[in-house]
């Protein structure tokens, strides 16, 4: 072949496609549609119900918007402005109304008259008591998590008319009414799950993985699993203020470049799950929204084995405490974008809100003296474990961590665990990182992974003290009040001079999207929530 | 032509041992490898009644060998299991998948065939000129670009900074409705159906990925078609070929190139085999919704029948490629067809 012609040919083969290529493409993206939004991320759903064996948690963003339950949680707005779930107050959704029987040992719901399934099948009792009667029969996520608000048997269920339901309850616990406000105890079409139900799957669990039953503000159009979802707003919603977007698209995007390239081109309409390094680049060109909220009832943090040596001793866990630069781990692990839990100016909680600031900061001086105290002024060695699978933020933290405590002899070395999860319960880390995120948003709750002598799989640090115990059932029994306040303020105190956990950070969850979509409510459920966005 | 169908099941049975083989260490290393589907599928802050529950379920709590006569005795009715990522049977996770990563590996190896030959043929027959070290560049610069990092250069170049390139979400534009399903081939569906318009979107999703394969697989064959053809260029046949000034075009591609094929076929089914793998980091860089994507998401998730099954289709690709790659032998090397 002739060199200038070979030459010649590439590029003419190069170049024509170039002019049209985009164009051959069909319904390039026509920006400023405004009946639609595009939800890039990096999990999608993999099954259209939660109640089947490992729906992931874009299962119960989904679920969220294309059921309804009894009762739902209002909004409040946080300090920065967004808006939020609030979950202290608990509105209608499905029942109009609700209540509790003169001794409180029972809630009865009266169920909209106008509330219908999808399919036109208006919403009856029966069904709400079919739907619990389904958490608690299925085994399993479902059960498990509902056993935690005291909704354990099918004998507390009851149908009093086709309108009215009662819940009975097994024992006085807060926990109960929000419960019936998470994902689980969706209300689902009964009858239409009877007709798909068979013999070995009564439940028909196999036929809502794929198909859904439900009253919510959304249908499913298209559905494949993992990969993308595509739902339209259902008219005849009742359950709150009608959605504005006609669809709603969420489509599975794993590469985190792509998501971002999606986004800054308009093409892609909300992404909820960029890395941090990409929110910092974002927020600082000013072009797209970026709606922060601390994950609500989470903290990562850095768990010490109370029962191994020298961990066993307060002022060595106080040292480290004071051994860590807090900012210098935020930086390297999240690039900043954390709610910070150190530096609190007093040494015991000023109020009873959860998480907040423990009162250490870097402070090497107080540090070296508690370790002096210790008997323990020429350092020791010591071993810190990681999760592999959260490597990108938790490595950094280690390597700082290791870095400063090596400063004051303790010789750390660094253990990455690709199996961390599953050796939990093995509580043989002598250091761990862990985080940590409870379902509900009482402080108690959240303690009682952690802290309380039940050693859960998540008391990393095998802390128990029968003082912290009996504070924690105590608060387990009182929901709101000067009293609970109380409670909460001594534990939080116990928890700081203790610190048989050190809280690194409070992680945000950070959602861009376009300059013009609007109604972002960060959920506890951490997902995107079509139903209150809009285009404006 | 019986012959020819002899050798193909005769070939076909050998290769039952090999997946049988398969079967046993994909089985084995997935549960070697660490992590616990239990566990991951719990849950957010799962109980150990919850994990106990799951392990139940998914039959984890059984010996080994007794989970393993379970998963043969499904295998031979065809059953490859349920896998928890999708929530759907591997089977037809795998059968709606693979036509999308075979239509991607099958546009790329093509693609780089055609830019490979030419220039393997062109640095052969100008050996050290110009052209030569042209195409020594691309190949070398081609063979150590990961996949991956291609693949996010050309989103970048084409789509982000050019605006050329349709947006990389698959196989479809997000709102385009896909032709009815024949062959799973998107482009021949759409060809099938008379839907120009989808056709051309197909095509238009298809060609940054591909190109982003083909990228990989252009140096290895790039290289073998140079080194291939120089050894028959300076053979005795092609001088006497010159000698009886026969045309060049037809000196060079029906006898030079022809006999030069060989190695390259060989190359192109090792690369082909290779391309598959690559295609994992490919299709997740432009949510290609293949199997390797599938496979990824499952090996992080220790989705054991996911990945289990994963492996055996693969396996089976191999042996099939294979067998092809040896009939093609048979077509273009008459000695090869002699012989066997």
């Amino acid at each position: 072949m002739d060199r200038r012609k070979f030459l010649r040919m590439a590029g003419v083969g190069a170049a024509s496609p170039l002019v049209s290529w985009q164009a051959l493409s069909q319904g390039a993206l026509a920006q400023g549609q405004t009946d639609r939004v595009l939800i890039v991320s990096e999990l999608n759903a993999n099954s259209l119900d939660t109640h089947t064996v490992g729906a992931n948690r874009a299962a119960y963003g989904l679920v969220w918007m294309t059921y309804d339950r009894l009762i739902t949680f209002g909004t409040k707005t946080l300090p920065n402005g967004v808006q939020s779930y609030d979950y202290f107050s608990l509105k209608p959704q499905l029942a109009e109304s609700w209540e509790f029987a003169p001794d409180n040992a029972a809630v009865t719901f009266k169920l909209r008259r106008d509330a219908t399934f999808h399919d036109g099948t208006p919403v009856k009792a029966q069904d709400v008591k079919w739907s619990f009667d389904r958490f608690v029969k299925v085994g399993g996520f479902p059960q498990r998590q509902m056993e935690q608000g005291s909704l354990a048997s099918v004998d507390q269920f009851e149908v009093v008319d086709d309108r009215t339901f009662r819940v009975r309850f097994l024992r006085a616990d807060k926990l109960t009414m929000p419960s019936l406000a998470i994902v689980v105890p969706s209300v689902y079409n009964s009858e239409l799950c009877k007709k798909n139900a068979t013999a070995s799957d009564p439940w028909a669990l196999e036929w809502t993985r794929n198909n859904c039953a439900g009253s919510g503000a959304f249908k499913v159009e298209s559905f494949k699993s993992s990969e993308q979802v595509v739902l339209t707003r259902f008219d005849g919603w009742k359950g709150g203020s009608a959605p504005k977007f006609q669809r709603a698209m969420f489509r599975n995007v794993a590469a985190a470049g792509t998501r971002r390239a999606l986004v800054e081109k308009g093409d892609a309409d909300v992404s909820p799950d960029l890395p941090p390094r990409d929110i910092v680049d974002i927020t600082a060109a000013k072009k797209f929204r970026v709606d922060s909220a601390p994950t609500a009832n989470t903290l990562k943090y850095l768990a010490l084995s109370t029962i191994t040596k020298p961990f066993d001793d307060v002022r060595v866990r106080q040292a480290v405490a004071y051994g860590i630069t807090y900012q210098k781990v935020i930086d390297s692990s999240v690039f900043g974008r954390a709610r910070p839990m150190f530096g609190a100016s007093a040494a015991a909680p000023t109020d009873a809100s959860w998480p907040q600031p423990f009162p250490y900061a870097h402070d090497p001086d107080k540090a070296k003296a508690l370790l002096r105290d210790a008997g323990l002024s020429s350092g020791f060695e010591t071993k810190l474990f990681f999760d592999a699978q959260v490597a990108t933020t938790d490595e950094p933290a280690a390597l700082v961590i290791q870095d400063e405590l090596g400063k004051l002899g303790i010789k750390i070395s660094i253990e990455k665990l690709p199996d961390f999860p599953a050796r939990r319960n093995q509580k043989s880390w002598p250091m761990a990182i862990d985080v940590f995120g409870a379902w509900f948003d009482d402080p108690d709750f959240f303690f009682r992974w952690i802290w309380h002598g039940q050693n859960t799989v998540w008391n990393l640090a095998s802390y128990k003290n029968p003082e912290m115990d009996r504070l924690l059932d105590a608060a387990r029994q009182e929901r709101e009040g000067t009293a609970y306040a109380a409670l909460v303020k001594q534990f939080v105190k116990l928890a700081m001079t203790d610190v048989p956990v050190i809280p690194l950070y409070q992680p945000l969850l950070e959602v861009v999207s376009q300059p013009d979509i609007k109604g972002y409510t960060y959920m506890f459920h951490r997902q995107v929530d079509a139903t209150t966005l809009y285009r404006g | 032509m019986a012959p020819l169908l002899w050798t193909i099941l005769r070939r076909l049975v050998l290769g039952l041992p090999t997946l049988f083989g398969v079967v046993v260490v994909s089985f084995s290393l997935t549960r070697l490898l660490p992590g616990d589907p239990a566990v991951y599928f719990a849950g957010a802050a799962p109980t150990p009644e919850a994990i106990a529950d799951l392990r139940r379920t998914l039959l984890l709590d059984r010996p080994l060998p007794q989970q393993f006569a379970a998963y043969l005795g499904d295998l031979l009715h065809g059953d490859l299991g349920r896998s928890l990522v999708t929530g759907q049977p591997v089977l037809q996770d795998l059968s709606t998948r693979f036509p999308a990563t075979l239509e991607l590996t099958l546009t790329a190896i093509a693609l780089a065939l055609l830019i490979a030959i030419p220039l393997g043929v062109a640095g052969a027959m100008r050996k050290r000129s110009g052209i030569d070290h042209i195409a020594r560049m691309v190949s070398t610069t081609a063979l150590s670009m990961p996949s991956f990092f291609t693949g996010l250069l050309l989103v970048f170049v084409f789509y982000y900074l050019l605006g050329v390139a349709p947006a990389p979400l698959g196989r479809l534009a997000p709102m385009g409705f896909p032709p009815p399903e024949h062959t799973g081939f998107m482009i021949v569906d759409a060809i099938l159906s008379r839907d120009w318009a989808a056709c051309r979107d197909a095509a238009a999703h298809l060609v940054l990925p591909a190109l982003a394969l083909a990228i990989a697989a252009v140096g290895p064959l790039t290289r073998v078609t140079r080194s291939a053809m120089l050894a028959v260029l300076s053979s005795d046949f092609i001088r006497a070929a010159r000698a009886y000034d026969l045309p060049r075009w037809k000196l060079v591609y029906a006898y030079a190139l022809r006999n030069a094929m060989l190695p390259v076929l060989t190359t192109a089914g090792v690369v082909f085999s290779f391309l598959i793998s690559a295609n994992v980091v490919v299709e997740k860089v432009f949510s290609w919704p293949g199997i390797g994507s599938y496979a990824l998401e499952a090996l992080v998730a220790s989705d054991y029948a996911a990945v289990q099954g994963f492996v055996l289709a693969v396996a089976t690709l191999y042996v099939l490629i294979n067998i092809a790659i040896d009939i093609l032998y048979g077509i273009v090397d008459v000695r090869v067809r002699l012989g066997g």
